[in-house]
């Protein structure tokens, strides 16, 4: 054969993108090369895109808490975290006494394949052959929750084999938090497989099209609000699902020392690491394909199918290139915007308490997402409008009987204040504690000091009352 | 509380993340409040007590006229004076004597300032100099040569 139509066949250059069905039989070993090569372009791509990602996070954390973030290190800062990944290699790699050995090294592992595993049925464009690594699984939703659930077994194994209460109260946690999240994101994704009608990833981005005016159809505007309400909840669980602030648990640094990697250093860390960033990675891409229209482009003027064919005309070379490549650009913007999201979430929200994420997840995200895919079913048996009515029928009975309850009357009122003024009785202006009272407000009851002085306390200029108590 | 207090109430909860988010992205575009530390530098404190130097009178003479006031003072026992005396060829400080060796273990030290008062002569000062790591004890125990101004007759 010639080099010409090795070239042909391995590229898939057809302008329909039908896939290998044009292919001779004889010629699957040029599917096989192209396989191998594929499955590499994208492992590649996603490991060589966590160093910059991490710096990326630490740079912006920097930011919005107005300092420089790391900027020492080559230009802005960027070879910062390779220098620290070279020095992660260089440490020691040990193994504690105690620890369950084949667990231990196993655990690392198991956390970073499914991360990679999943990126595979994320399509990074129209073409059936190139689009990804495992393109048009017809399972492809089925395929990403699979291992999406199994990620959660390296944190508990790492947890388990670690033989530290710190790292195991970690994994324990991660594994009641993925799996009651799950369950959201599970839901938000059968919103998307109803809206799309099909399992495979790649139908779920072409069912995302656009309107005849040349506007985006993306999952999260169908069906207003019902969509959004997907998207968000997606969004949630996707925070929960990569262990992400605000939903962090199980590596509370403030409370777990470091949680399920406590034990863990050199390579055996970075795997952790490595996979955290992967995972957000992939989180992202997928969150973007489901909601966001995958590679299309916000507009049908941008879109790699619209700009290919119009290039295509004087070159249909670079039209080729064009339509392969725009797609791909779009792709990234989305997952960036993702990450983004990520980070300023980061920076933003405090961790939650344990019971507080147990209570979003079972009593917030999961009954949401179950009468949001209801009313999206209704929505498309009996048309919009019905399902717009019905939606707001039964989220505003919800949302009326639950700000009636007395589970809003706790919500609304900051229940952990009522909590320590029960305790310990108001707050006290310090300048009324009287000098030898011992632990202050624990040992003094409410109102242990007379009215009057409290009143003649509160009047007094802070000066003056300093000087009284000197003089 | 009653129901329409409540609604307006989780209202305002669904709103707080937005709010702490629009925070943090507003905090984002502000000047950062530290600095590139090697680089820039803040001024010290003006009586901020650091490193010590041994100081020199304008025309070249050593300030530190080897008494060991400053080593008897010491709390810390970290100053070492040998003082030799002053000839006619070989004049340093204006008095009998100078200090032949003046070393100050900085890791005895706790930079009380005592030396500085106990000196006579204001010789002895503690000065803003703060990058005092290294890597050697050895190294930490600093010579006159380390700690002495340099001449402002010799070029
Ligand atoms: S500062 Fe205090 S401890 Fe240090 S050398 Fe002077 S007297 Fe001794
Ligand atoms: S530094 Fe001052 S106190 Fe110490 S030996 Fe010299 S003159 Fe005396």
């Amino acid at each position: 054969m010639t080099p010409n139509l090795f070239f042909h066949y391995f590229f898939n250059v057809d302008p329909a993108h039908t896939g290998t069905g044009n292919m001779p039989a004889e010629y699957w070993w040029i599917d096989l090369i192209r396989i191998v090569v594929r499955v590499l372009v994208g492992l590649f791509a996603i490991l060589l895109v966590v160093p910059p990602l991490v710096w990326w996070e630490r740079r912006l954390l920097g930011f919005m808490q107005q300092r420089q973030g790391p900027n020492r290190v080559g230009p802005f800062g960027l070879l910062q975290t390779i220098a620290d990944g070279v020095k992660l290699l260089l440490k020691e790699d040990m193994n504690p006494t105690n620890v369950d050995v084949v667990l231990f090294v196993l655990a690392p592992i198991v956390f970073l394949i499914p991360a990679l595993v999943t990126s595979a049925v994320v399509p990074w464009g129209p073409s059936l052959t190139w689009g990804a690594s495992a393109p048009n699984v017809s399972v492809g939703v089925l395929y990403l929750l699979a291992w999406g659930s199994l990620a959660v077994y390296g944190v508990v194994l790492a947890g388990w084999a670690s033989n530290n209460k710190y790292s195991l109260l970690g994994g324990l946690r991660s594994s009641a938090q993925m799996i009651s999240y799950e369950l959201g994101m599970g839901l938000a994704i059968v919103t998307v497989v109803l809206l799309t009608g099909s399992l495979s990833m790649h139908d779920v981005v072409m069912q995302q099209g656009f309107s005849s005016l040349g506007l985006p159809e993306w999952n999260l505007l169908k069906f207003f609000p019902m969509g959004f309400v997907a998207m968000l909840i997606y969004a949630i669980s996707m925070l929960a699902e990569t262990n992400r602030a605000p939903f962090d648990l199980p590596e509370a640094e403030t409370e777990l020392v470091a949680g399920y990697h406590t034990e863990y250093t050199s390579m055996k860390f970075a795997i952790f690491f490595m996979a955290e960033y992967a995972n957000m990675i992939v989180v992202s891409a997928i969150c973007a394909t489901l909601f966001f229209g995958g590679f299309h482009a916000p507009l049908l003027w941008l879109d790699g199918s619209f700009l290919g064919p119009l290039v295509g005309k004087s070159s249909p070379l670079l039209g080729g290139i064009v339509a392969a490549l725009v797609p791909v650009i779009w792709l990234v913007a989305k997952i960036l915007c993702g990450l983004y999201f990520f980070i300023w979430v980061r920076a933003t929200m405090p961790r939650l308490r344990y019971d507080m994420l147990m209570r979003a997840g079972w009593l917030g995200v999961l009954p949401i997402a179950l009468g949001n895919i209801l009313m999206v079913a209704i929505a498309m048996a009996l048309g919009y409008p019905a399902g717009l009515i019905a939606w707001l029928v039964v989220f505003g009975i919800a949302f009326v009987v639950f700000a009636g309850s007395k589970a809003a009357n706790s919500f609304t009122t900051n229940s952990r204040r009522d909590t320590t003024v029960r305790l310990y009785g108001e707050a006290q202006p310090y300048r009324t504690v009287p000098e030898h009272s011992g632990h202050g407000a624990q040992t003094l009851p409410p109102n242990a000091l007379s009215e009057a002085a409290l009143a003649a306390a509160a009047q007094a200029p802070l000066d003056d009352a300093f000087a009284a108590k000197k003089g | 509380m009653g129901l329409w207090d409540n609604i307006k109430t989780l209202g305002q909860e669904a709103k707080a993340p937005l709010t702490g988010l629009g925070i943090t992205q507003g905090y984002s575009n502000k000047e950062r409040v530290t600095i590139e530390y090697p680089d820039v530098r803040r001024p010290m404190p003006r009586r901020a007590r650091w490193r010590h130097v041994l100081n020199r009178y304008e025309n070249g003479m050593e300030k530190c006229i080897g008494c060991s006031l400053c080593a008897g003072s010491c709390p810390a026992n970290a100053i070492l004076v040998v003082a030799a005396e002053n000839t006619d060829e070989n004049r340093r400080s204006p008095g009998e004597r100078f200090a032949a060796q003046y070393e100050i273990n900085m890791l005895r030290c706790i930079f009380c300032g005592y030396c500085e008062e106990a000196c006579p002569t204001q010789a002895i000062q503690l000065k803003d100099i703060c990058e005092l790591a290294d890597d050697n004890r050895k190294d930490l125990i600093y010579t006159k040569e380390m700690m002495i101004v340099p001449d402002p007759t010799k070029p």
